[in-house]
């Protein structure tokens, strides 16, 4: 796979407000899922997704030619979403994309964050939405787990790169009408191989030990199509919004003019703003955190409601 | 994807080696902090930055110039950033296939060519210094939750354990089949997928198993759910006075950068 | 936890009655098995795969559970309550030492057990070194497990359990893979270890003989033999019946 298409952002290319706006969303959804794998495995936490860690940094190697030279391999967020529950594949991914930026420089550090969400957080909960969906359609079949499966690898990835592309864009790194179509574009091929693979791990799992499959118990959902519906619409809301203006004079002209253009005489009180952030102005950063309360308080009423719907249904079956 | 499965850390007895890895990990992230925010024109400050990470590149015995190779890895990323020599308004200076490139996008293309290409080094610099068991430490007792350590730990531990697994799935594929690794072997996209899920499903369910067995070789031993760990030695006033000096050399960087040269 | 020193053992027996155990999924791995291992005795325990040798090992320290039979050792039943205890009495060695080498590094994995014993920092170090010295491993405490050779882990493995102090050893198949000199360490090693009471599953008959005075064969979840070990070695009617090859 050609390296400008990855996904993971190195540093400098985010600006410093977006990497953090990335930090916050991921240690929010970190500490989370900490608390719903620990809910729902126990004392298997550690030892389970660790090890898982280091099976989808080592299946990440896996790799299969699809033509023209390049090769498909996996993401793996939405596989291990679909094995063991989105909460599950968040902590998996975060490690996975954590230690490949520490001990391998793929990825920033400062880039973590949203490294963390794209791949690890949205991939896992949108792959998770699509299979959740599927299953509800189309009953509880093997069909309707690969077709869920594939179509949740598929958006996964899709909607990774689309959050990689405004995040660049947001960033004043590379203009969204460049950005968007390249990303959602490659990826929508790159999302392919993906779905084949997860389908065909799927399917390998099915024969050897079909007991693993539909195993992620009702805990380890909880809240999921909440954080799911709350991601998707940030990014559609992020889409429409002024930051991310398809004209990238839009969002940069004033600050190309304030910046470059009288860079050359700096009043003293131009310092600051243009020191901190020299592509983006106020509003747009009154925006990014405006979006994330946004996110943050949709996913709490999210829980919320969750945690309601699934008490009530406790009384009611008994079942957990 | 992913550029080199070695681990980069080298051994070494350099001062940069034997500073806490506690302030390591802090003055990174800060010097990477300070890297992206550094005003996009100022081209003094870049050289200068490249100095303070080359000096520390010496100090740490790993060569001012293979700092600077190795960290051309992340470049290609960079790509992304290319439409900015297009899409920015300035003045032309050059063109390109009937596309015009103007100074202030050339700059500002070169300016996150600059950032990505030194935050690298400075990322680098933690990693080929830091062995990553005191990395993990360190990032516990700066609070990073222990159960995340502790599963960043076992990853560690079985990441190449694996990935010699993931390997030998490889070779078993290769040996069986047909053609040169350089030509496309028989089969549809659909059946090479297929194939190659396999494998991965085949890797996970060995992962999983190997969970269990380790899962039961922790209870053996006593645990009950919560990682317990030695304390971590005690933060010395030393490494924090020796911690201190990039980050003085980074603040008059950004002073010079935004006073003059922003 | 109960402290070391609340309960003193009275005796390191391995006391096994009457303990059967179903997996999941339906099989019987374990029919009727009953087993004594007097205090330092070494006894081997041989017989083919699939035999519940294994799912044996695991019971004597509570990884695994059964709720019939009765399993005591030191003469204290294993329960609920007495679980924390039994797990710092009974050291088990696993068989593949990349199971039981989890942390990262060589130091951490011999510190974990005293650690979750809730032992004091200085008593876990001390430990520790003591551990890594019994095995020959001093100057290994730094390295990191994945660069070790499958002797030099094998060796380990046995240290992370010895820093429990632990009265009985249980060690699974801890020949296997390794190459003749790491093996002939390995017996040394083994037969030096004079404190504990051990139960050794193997198939090396060789191992057996030199170290264990006498042997228990099991197969298909029975136990089906039993006696000093040169006997049973000699029998190769009964030998050759389960699957195992006389050490010509």
């Amino acid at each position: 796979m050609l390296p400008i298409l990855a996904l993971h952002i190195p540093d400098g290319f985010l600006s410093v407000p977006v990497a953090a706006a990335g930090w916050l969303m991921m240690l929010v959804l970190v500490g989370v899922a900490l608390r719903q794998t620990r809910d729902q495995l126990g004392e298997r936490q550690i030892p389970l997704m660790g090890i898982l860690a280091a099976f989808v940094f080592a299946a990440q190697m896996i790799n299969f030619p699809v033509a023209g030279g390049t090769s498909g391999h996996l993401i793996g967020g939405a596989l291990v979403a679909v094995l063991l529950g989105p909460w599950a594949a968040v902590l998996v991914m975060t490690s996975v994309v954590g230690v490949q930026a520490l001990l391998f420089q793929d990825g920033g550090l400062l880039a973590l964050g949203f490294n963390v969400v794209n791949m690890g957080i949205i991939s896992a909960f949108v792959g998770y939405a699509a299979y959740a969906f599927a299953r509800r359609m189309m009953g509880e079949t093997f069909a309707a787990t690969a077709v869920g499966a594939a179509a949740g690898a598929w958006l996964g990835v899709e909607a990774a790169a689309i959050a990689t592309a405004l995040q660049l864009a947001i960033s004043g790194t590379s203009p969204l009408d460049v950005a968007l179509p390249a990303m959602a574009g490659v990826h929508a091929l790159i999302g392919i191989g993906e779905a084949l693979i997860t389908v065909g791990a799927l399917a390998f799992i099915r024969q050897t030990r079909p007991d693993l499959l539909g195993q992620p118990g009702r805990a380890a959902t909880r809240g999921a199509g909440w954080v799911a519906a709350g991601l998707l619409i940030a990014l559609a809301v992020t889409l429409v919004s002024p930051l991310a203006d398809p004209n990238p004079d839009g969002l940069e002209r004033v600050a190309e003019d304030h910046g470059f253009i009288e860079a050359a005489q700096p009043p003293a009180y131009e310092i600051l703003p243009d020191y901190t952030i020299p592509f983006i102005e106020d509003a747009a950063l009154t925006t990014i955190v405006s979006g994330i309360i946004g996110v943050l308080i949709v996913g709490g009423i999210g829980f919320g409601l969750a945690r309601l719907a699934v008490s009530r249904r406790k009384e009611t079956t008994g079942a957990g | 994807m992913n550029f080199s499965l070695q681990e980069r850390y080298r051994a070494g007895d350099s001062l940069l080696h034997r500073l806490d890895p506690r302030i390591k990990v802090v003055v990174t992230l800060v010097l990477i902090v300070g890297i992206v925010m550094t005003p996009s024109a100022a081209w003094p400050a870049y050289a200068l930055l490249w100095v303070l990470l080359g000096g520390l590149a010496l100090l740490g015995r790993l060569g001012f110039w293979r700092l600077a190779r190795t960290a051309g890895l992340a470049l290609p990323f960079s790509l992304a950033a290319a439409t900015l020599m297009f899409t920015t308004p300035g003045n032309e200076v050059l063109r390109v296939f009937g596309l015009v490139v103007s100074d202030a996008g050339l700059a500002r293309f070169a300016a996150v060519l600059l950032k990505s290409w030194l935050a690298v080094q400075a990322a680098l610099l933690l990693a080929m210094t830091t062995p990553f068991t005191d990395l993990l430490w360190a990032l516990a007792s700066l609070r990073l939750p222990q159960t995340l350590v502790a599963i960043i730990g076992l990853m560690y531990r079985y990441l190449f354990t694996l990935r010699d697994e993931a390997e030998r799935l490889m070779r078993a594929r290769a040996a069986r089949s047909g053609s040169a690794a350089n030509h496309r072997s028989g089969g549809s996209l659909g059946w090479r997928a297929r194939v190659a899920g396999g494998m991965v499903g085949s890797l996970f369910l060995r992962s999983y198993e190997r969970s269990e067995r380790v899962y039961a070789a922790m209870l053996a031993r006593g645990y009950t759910g919560r990682m317990r760990a030695l304390d971590p030695p005690p933060l010395r006033w030393q490494a924090v006075v020796l911690g201190g000096v990039p980050l003085a050399a980074l603040a008059i960087i950004q002073l010079l950068a935004a006073r003059w040269w922003a | 936890m109960v402290g070391l020193n609340e309960r003193v053992m009275s005796h390191h027996t391995i006391e096994v009655e009457n303990l059967s155990f179903r997996y999941p999924d339906g099989r019987l791995a374990l029919d009727d098995v009953s087993l004594t291992v007097a205090p330092d005795e070494k006894v081997a325990l041989v017989g083919p795969n699939g035999s519940g040798k294994s799912t044996l090992l695991l019971h004597l320290n509570g990884v695994l559970r059964s709720p019939t039979g009765t399993i005591r050792l030191g003469g204290l039943p294993l329960n609920d309550r007495n679980l924390g205890q039994i797990r710092a009495w009974v050291g088990l060695v696993f068989q593949n030492p990349d199971d039981q080498l989890f942390s990262p590094r060589v130091y951490q994995d011999v510190a974990f057990g005293p650690l979750h014993m809730g032992l004091p920092e200085a008593e876990v170090r001390a430990r520790v070194e003591r551990a890594l010295a019994v095995v020959g491993m001093g100057d290994y405490a730094e390295r990191v497990s994945f660069h070790l050779s499958v002797g030099e882990k094998k060796r380990i493995a046995i240290a992370t359990v010895l820093s429990m102090e632990p009265k009985i050893l249980v060690l699974d198949e801890p020949s296997a893979g390794l190459d003749p000199r790491a093996r002939r360490h390995l017996i040394a090693l083994l037969r030096d270890l004079k404190q504990q009471t051990m139960l050794i599953s193997t198939h090396d008959m060789r191992l057996a003989a030199e170290l264990c005075a006498r042997a228990v064969v099991l197969d298909g979840g029975r136990v089906v033999a039993e006696g000093p070990t040169e006997h049973i070695l000699n029998d190769a009617d009964l030998l050759e019946r389960h699957g195992l090859e006389k050490p010509f």
